[in-house]
């Protein structure tokens, strides 16, 4: 005998009779939304990423205080990347016998690599975007500089050696935000114009950038080639290091997606586990006689095994090509929003969904479809006979293993993936024992009920492991469900909630401390009220615990980089509303005079900084150093002032400083700004309002996609309800041919059986809302740090679904009980 | 014809035992069973519902472990074997007619038919399998499924199932018992016309005594012992 060749015929043949049709759906359904959410999540992920690249103007860049080296250029050609130059110092121009420091920068052609730029032509037009760059002898600058110098279109300036004349208003550059508190109002002029200029000599501060942009393999590939050359004094940045805001949007999109993807599997192998547990009821009688006609344990377990593994691989293929039409679908949907193409789908997530729905089965399946090789021959003369019981020791093993494999490698995060699974676990041990605790108090119920409630009751307890399994699917399908409601509702709007309308969108820096009372009066004549100032002060960490800082003690570019930069250091009495201490205590009044620093947990972390160390700072010449009291996190993307890190009031009261504050402003309001300018020169306005805008629009268009994504994961859902109805369906359906053969009438049987069925649904939903407000809390607090809310609505929703929809849905799944006259039914059992 | 040495004897059980223990104490099924079955015989077990007629066919096919005692079937004794060794001593030696028909609902009768000629490694199962439906009358219901058949349509199929792979031992648990007399006539017909043709040892348990008379001897399972006489 060939067992390949025998389960394939047999398998052909489950198919035809409509064996094997729950399990194939199941699969089908669970492969089909993981590659769709694969496929999907992969192509918004990179739109997302490539949207987000506009922050860099580039996919890559590399900065320097020295001209960039030429093999880097050179290189960068040979490997076809696209690369553009910008240059970028401080000057002052000369306008009417007026100065102003400004920050030029010389941009050559190709820039922006990613992103537009935008400008106005004229003072009072609408802005709008432009492939252009300044020509030869012309400068775009920022508009408050016009009133500022009394300028206006058309007029000439100097700048060094070079008149220039202003041909436009530059409204928006893509790069701009990547250095929000260097600013000066911006000049631009091009590259060619630098050297006329005269101003680029050995002494000047210009900042050298390359642009860099192509293909992700190829960036990568070309950013490790150029952490290999080992070139001092330059610095490589992409947009995972770029402005923490936006990186942290884009993190938690990529979360919130990897999460959508994540409950797909669950739902997956809920379906799988439960259609197998079927699967090996309706098979008994095949292995059976297998084994009485000679087959041996060896070859009815190659027989299954084989079957098995084919119908996953087809299944998964059918699924995965399922998931490619319906992601494009989606792609369709959304890819208005994006303002790039997305980039066209890759083959790796329909690999990784072939490789899901052969995992789940080996998983979820398989140490259910091993039990059908003992089912004994005797079988044949004695039907009670099953397979031996299952070694939940094994099944667990099998199942938290593939489990595992299958959550840490779709959503690459540890910590979210044992989550979930520790979450399903419980979930799963409570069922389990809420359903036989069910079971048992039912039981001394059946006597006082009459009629259908009696019937359905009966049903209930008459295999206390059937509706165990039963009420473990239900419920373990509706936990997930509600837990995607409560992701997409609550999370996604708590996530929002973090930008709210009126999040600061103003910066005012380098405000001198004899102008902040003035500052404030202006504002607060303007309708800004309650605005805080903060004082800040620059200065560079020198040593930590007495030991010197060197970058070579440093691996990451970060930490170089952080390593060696001028700090925003700033002093208060009192915690910022939106930090949080994770380690450590926040000073008391009585404290507020000992040497105690208050420190960024990112910073932290990633320069090596304990807590109870001694840090030692230099600003402005004066060196300054005190204990490390606590640490804090700090949500860099609620455009809050916030500080590395923060001394008491004594440690820092005489140190020099500015000050610094952001704000709300609404367009209406607008005039105070100018007001402000206009008293106070010297202090500079930063207007946030479009990479306010380029955050948002990252987080609405994660939402979008999670929402997207969630209708996969709802279809897949009602698949595991679907094969929750059809665990108990064989039991039911011998019995209920004997009641009606008996007289129950109809309409009893139908009572009796939406009686059942709304009973497990409604229990069902008390524990799945119960799950999953847990598991909702753990999510919001841990993972997504986002405030949490109690949802009396979800147990409503949970409660009564559960019971109207699992009543109805089971109801109407049993219909061809009613249907079917009984002697049919009597001659196929 | 019916003399042949204990050695070959194609089934042989001594001193067969079935008991289960339960709460109110051991229940014995079977006790000392001793049994030849001749090459080509067609031997009966009479009993009454719940005597242990399966049990005892069971025992004898090897689908089931005794208490005590020994089953040989071809000489070779079954308490040496493991599940497995006696499942290869049952390919394509063995067949099976079940009350119950126990025919794969998913499979046409063509394909429950080839099944154990596959399980066997027959060179051409389909053409056997052809054959074998013909000879039973069904030629015209090769596609057909279990639930499309009548009763005796079913059982004549489970019939052909089992003499297709030409086993040498059949094993018959109440073949008729689920039919009709008229069909169950037909049906009795048919396995008894196939058993000569093959040469094939029979051996049926049943509570029906028309059916027994066409066997060449008949048993009588009483309070589990065997008895020869009624």
């Amino acid at each position: 005998m060939n067992p390949f060749y025998l389960a394939l015929r047999l398998l052909r043949r489950d198919w035809r009779a409509g064996e094997l049709r729950l399990l194939t759906s199941a699969l089908v359904i669970a492969v089909a939304s993981v590659t769709s959410v694969g496929f999907f999540t992969d192509r918004i992920e990179r739109a997302m990423a490539r949207q987000a690249t506009e922050v860099l103007a580039a996919d890559l860049h590399i900065e320097s205080n020295r001209p960039i080296e030429e093999t880097l250029s050179l290189e960068a050609k040979r490997r076809q990347l696209k690369l553009a130059t910008t240059v970028s110092f401080p000057s002052v121009i000369l306008s009417h016998d007026k100065t102003q420091l400004v920050q030029v920068k010389a941009v050559s052609e190709g820039y922006p690599l990613r992103g537009q730029v935008e400008v106005r032509d004229q003072i009072n037009q609408q802005s709008h975007v432009t492939n252009a760059l300044p020509k030869a002898g012309e400068a775009w600058l920022e508009e408050r500089l016009l009133p500022l110098l009394g300028l206006n279109i058309g007029d000439t300036f100097k700048l060094g050696k070079s008149r220039l004349k202003v041909t436009r208003i530059i409204t928006y550059e893509p790069d701009r935000s990547a250095n929000l508190f260097q600013l000066a109002p911006r000049v631009m002029i091009h590259h060619t114009e630098l050297a006329a200029t005269g101003l680029l000599g050995p002494a000047s501060r210009a900042r050298y950038y390359l642009l860099l942009a192509g293909i992700a393999s190829q960036i990568s590939s070309y950013s490790s080639w150029v952490a290999l050359q080992d070139i001092q004094g330059i610095q490589v940045q992409d947009i995972r290091s770029a402005r923490p805001e936006v990186r942290s949007a884009l993190d938690q999109g990529g979360r919130f997606l990897r999460l959508a993807a994540a409950t797909a599997i669950l739902l997956c192998v809920v379906a799988v586990a439960l259609s197998s547990q079927r699967f090996v009821e309706r098979q008994s009688d095949t292995s059976a006689l297998l084994r009485c006609l000679g087959a041996q344990r060896r070859q009815v377990t190659q027989i299954f095994v084989i079957r098995l593994l084919s119908l996953g691989l087809i299944a998964s293929v059918v699924g995965g090509l399922l998931g490619l039409a319906a992601q494009s679908i989606l792609v369709a949907l959304v890819g208005h929003w994006f303002t790039q193409q997305i980039p066209s789908p890759s083959a790796w997530p329909l690999l990784s969904g072939l490789a899901t729905g052969v995992l789940v089965l080996i998983g979820f399946s398989l140490p259910a479809i091993l039990r059908l090789a003992g089912v004994p021959p005797l079988r044949v003369f004695r039907r009670h006979l099953g397979a031996p019981p299952i070694s939940y020791r094994f099944y667990l093993a099998a199942a938290l293993l593939s489990l595992s494999i299958l959550l840490v490698w779709q959503i690459g995060d540890d910590k979210l993936a044992f989550q979930l699974i520790g979450g399903l676990l419980a979930g799963l041990i409570l069922l389990l024992l809420i359903s036989q605790g069910l079971v048992h108090l039912l039981t001394p119920l059946r006597s006082q009920a009459a009629g259908s409630w009696r019937y359905g009751l009966a049903s209930l307890s008459r295999n206390p492991m059937t509706t165990s399994v039963q009420l473990s699917g239900f419920g373990l399908g509706m936990t997930v469900l509600l837990i995607l409601a409560l992701v997409r509702i609550d999370l996604l709007a708590n996530w929002r909630s973090t930008l709210p309308e009126n999040s600061p969108n103003q910066f005012l820096i380098n405000i001198q401390p004899d102008q902040v009372e003035g500052v404030r009066h202006l504002l607060e004549q303007g309708g800004i009220t309650s605005v805080k100032l903060y004082p800040m002060m620059r200065g560079r960490l020198i040593s930590i615990d007495g030991k010197p800082i060197s970058t070579k003690d440093y691996p990451s570019p970060r930490a170089q980089r952080l390593a060696t930069r001028d700090f925003n250091l700033s002093q208060a009495s009192h915690i910022q509303a939106d930090n949080k201490i994770t380690a450590g205590h926040w000073w008391t009044e009585s404290d507020w005079e000992k040497p105690w620093f208050s420190v960024e947990k990112g910073l932290a972390e990633t320069l090596g900084i304990p807590l109870g160390a001694s840090l030692e700072f230099e600003i402005a010449g004066q060196r300054i150093s005190g204990r490390v009291e606590n640490l804090r996190s700090v949500k860099w993307d609620s455009f809050n002032v916030n500080f590395f890190v923060v001394g008491t009031p004594g440690l820092m009261r005489d140190q020099p400083s500015t000050y610094i504050t952001s704000f709300y402003l609404p367009n209406e309001k607008r005039k105070v700004l100018h007001r402000l300018i206009q008293t106070y020169p010297s202090i500079t306005a930063l207007d946030v309002t479009a990479l306010m805008q380029q955050v948002r629009s990252i987080m609405d268009r994660g939402a979008l996609a999670v929402e997207s994504v969630f209708l996969f994961t709802l279809a897949a859902g009602l698949i595991v309800l679907y094969a929750g109805i059809q665990a108990s369906h064989e039991l039911r359906v011998q019995e209920t041919a004997i009641l009606r053969t008996l007289g129950l009438k109809r309409r009893q049987l139908i009572v009796s059986i939406a009686l059942e069925f709304a009973l497990l649904g409604g229990l069902a939903g008390v524990i799945s809302a119960t799950l999953a407000t847990i598991i909702g809390y753990t999510l919001s607090t841990s993972v997504f740090n986002l405030p949490w809310s109690f949802n009396p609505s979800l147990w409503i929703l949970a409660l009564g679904g559960g019971s109207i929809g699992i009543g109805i849905a089971g109801t109407l799944a049993s219909w061809s009980l009613f249907s079917t006259p009984p002697m049919t039914v009597l001659r196929r059992v | 014809m019916l003399q042949t040495s204990s050695n070959q004897l194609p089934v042989t059980a001594s001193g067969l035992e079935k008991f289960v223990e339960t709460s109110q104490g051991r229940l014995v099924i079977l006790q000392q069973i001793n049994l030849e079955v001749a090459s080509g015989e067609a031997l009966a077990i009479l009993g009454a519902s719940g005597s242990g007629k399966s049990t005892l066919l069971g025992l004898l096919a090897g689908l089931d472990n005794a208490s005590a005692g020994e089953v040989r079937l071809f000489g070779t004794s079954l308490s040496g074997l493991d599940e497995d060794g006696r499942a290869a001593l049952r390919a394509g030696q063995i067949g099976f007619v079940f009350q119950s028909f126990q025919l794969l609902s998913g499979m046409t009768a063509l394909e429950n038919v080839m099944l154990p000629l596959e399980l066997a490694g027959h060179k051409a199962p389909e053409q056997a399998a052809r054959e074998a439906l013909s000879q039973a009358g069904l030629a015209q219901r090769l596609t057909h499924y279990p639930t499309q058949l009548s009763g005796g349509e079913q059982q004549r199929v489970a019939l052909a199932r089992a003499f297709a792979p030409s086993p040498k031992v059949l094993f018959a648990d109440e073949p008729t018992a689920n039919l009709d007399a008229h069909t169950g006539e037909k049906v009795a017909e048919l396995l008894f016309n196939l058993q000569e043709q093959n040469n094939t040892v029979l051996v049926l348990v049943t509570h029906d005594e028309t059916l027994a008379q066409r066997c060449d001897r008949r048993l009588y399972l009483r309070d589990g012992c065997l008895e020869s006489e009624a």
